[in-house]
């Protein structure tokens, strides 16, 4: 009986006794390696901090955050879900930084003998589907509507479109060669050089810069070390963990909210407007 | 009601209504052969009509795209023959609803058809009736309430896939995208009151399929 209740003792004081601090990170999902290579370094310098994180599209993300998710930490992969949460008073302001860009690109499967080499080569019957994010909730997807509206192909190529849920599944649909091309970030690419092949990349001037907006969401309960992470993405490390995965690093003009930040028109909502 | 929804009501419906039928087509035969026919590999049979229902609906569908994905086992040679491939396209729902809602059909009418008396069969039998005949007009039609049951069971479930339709069909407004997955989109996207008009649609929907299933039986008893 004593033994038991010894044991007793142990199991329920156990837990109190480790001083476990988490730090729930909503991120991007094009970001995954970068912020987890990031996350063991972090966890590493901060003994007792574990990073926890939630990898979705960011209009997901969004949503979740302002259906009162307990996150501490939103990395965004466009400025628009970003914009929405601060409108709502959901993230804090002041902490709000960009700290990374990057490219859109056109992928087919590894093995695929079509001959996809720009923008028109889309409208080529032997593409038959070419997979985008979903322009309500993935920003990849968003930007690709943006950049087939300017190069003038959107109304054709809609009867090819599938949607994914955020930029991985679009990958993996083209990886799997369930989709003959698809529209992902070339950092996305890189992760699956094995299986995809990059057709060609849309002009830039086609759509808006590919930022990645980062902030402390207002109800985080550890708000300094929500900081600390934004200071880490920021910083020469960070800097040089995203360079290495094919991240470019902001301008001087991204950090300028209000100018040249994507101001989109409403996504259409369906695929047949 | 916005367009998209109205669509995807219209799409399950279709989607049900359609896998009902290939439920009916395919599964009260292989309820009677179950029920009263010993067959080799009878038991394997048995296990792959009924895995669906406790499998989790995703590694379902996770099975349909190995099967019938471009590169599947049958979808490789598919394509290869015909440019085609039944991924991302309406009759991808159709085949995961089919084949979620095939073993509540066969263990309905399997057990409906097991508790057929079967003196009853034998009595056909004497009287110079083939084993097809005697199904068609003894042990089908004793059998019926269990097997209409079986097809009210598979028709909701049908209605109300979710998982697999989502790994064969993927969620294209318009194309793939039935109210389940409509209503996912919706409350995703912060749309709660298409996702509340959507989920009053189907909660009628079934209900009237239900209240429907009653009155049948009750003619049927």
């Amino acid at each position: 009986m004593r033994l038991l209740t010894l044991a007793l003792t142990v199991a329920l004081a156990a837990p109190v006794r480790v001083e476990a601090q988490e730090l729930t990170l909503s991120v991007a999902i094009s970001m995954k390696e970068a912020v987890e290579a990031l996350g063991r370094r972090f966890a590493q310098a901060r003994p007792g901090v574990t990073p926890r994180y939630n990898f979705g599209s960011s209009g997901e993300l969004q949503k979740q955050i302002e259906a009162g998710a307990p996150v501490d930490l939103f990395v965004s992969a466009a400025q628009r879900q970003m914009e929405e949460l601060g409108q709502k008073g959901l993230i804090l302001a002041g902490t709000r930084r960009v700290f990374a860009r990057n490219v859109l690109t056109v992928v087919k499967p590894g093995d695929s003998t079509l001959d996809i080499a720009k923008p028109a080569d889309l409208l080529d019957p032997r593409v038959a589907r070419i997979v985008i994010g979903n322009p309500r909730t993935v920003p990849v997807g968003q930007y690709a509507e943006e950049s087939l509206r300017a190069l003038g192909l959107w109304d054709r190529v809609q009867p090819k479109l599938v949607f994914a849920e955020n930029v991985r599944q679009a990958l993996d649909y083209v990886a799997r060669g369930e989709a003959d091309a698809g529209f992902v970030y070339t950092t996305d690419a890189a992760t699956r050089a094995r299986n995809v092949k990059e057709a060609f990349r849309p002009p830039e001037d086609t759509y808006h810069p590919v930022v990645y907006p980062v902030a402390v969401v207002r109800d985080s309960t550890h708000p300094a070390l929500a900081q600390a992470f934004i200071q880490l993405l920021l910083d020469r490390e960070g800097q040089a963990v995203l360079a290495r995965l094919g991240f470019q690093p902001p301008r001087a003009s991204d950090a300028r909210l209000g100018s040249g930040h994507p101001r989109f028109a409403p996504a259409s909502r369906t695929s047949r407007e | 009601m916005t367009p998209e929804a109205l669509d995807a009501l219209v799409l399950s419906v279709r989607v049900a209504v359609v896998a009902t039928l290939l439920n009916a087509t395919l599964g009260i035969p292989l309820a009677y052969l179950l029920a009263r026919r010993a067959f080799r590999g009878r038991a394997i049979v048995d296990l792959a009509v009924t895995l669906p229902l406790v499998l989790p609906p995703t590694v379902t569908g996770y099975y349909l795209i190995v099967l019938l994905g471009r590169r599947g086992w049958l979808g490789q040679p598919l394509y290869a023959a015909t440019g085609w491939s039944v991924a991302f396209t309406w009759y991808a729902a159709v085949i995961a609803a089919t084949v979620m809602a095939l073993p509540l059909l066969v263990r309905t009418a399997r057990a409906a058809i097991e508790s057929v008396d079967r003196e009853l069969e034998k009595a056909a039998y004497t009287l110079g009736r083939s084993e097809w005949r005697t199904a068609l007009e003894v042990t089908l039609p004793l059998a019926r309430n269990g097997i209409v049951a079986g097809l009210v069971l598979a028709f909701a479930r049908a209605l109300g896939e979710f998982g697999a339709t989502l790994m064969l069909a993927g969620n294209i407004p318009g194309k793939t995208t039935t109210v389940p997955l409509a209503i996912y989109t919706a409350v995703q996207t912060g749309e709660m009151g298409e996702a509340l008009v959507l989920v009053l649609a189907l909660t009628a929907l079934s209900c009237a399929v239900l209240v429907l299933a009653g009155r049948l039986g009750a003619r049927a008893a």
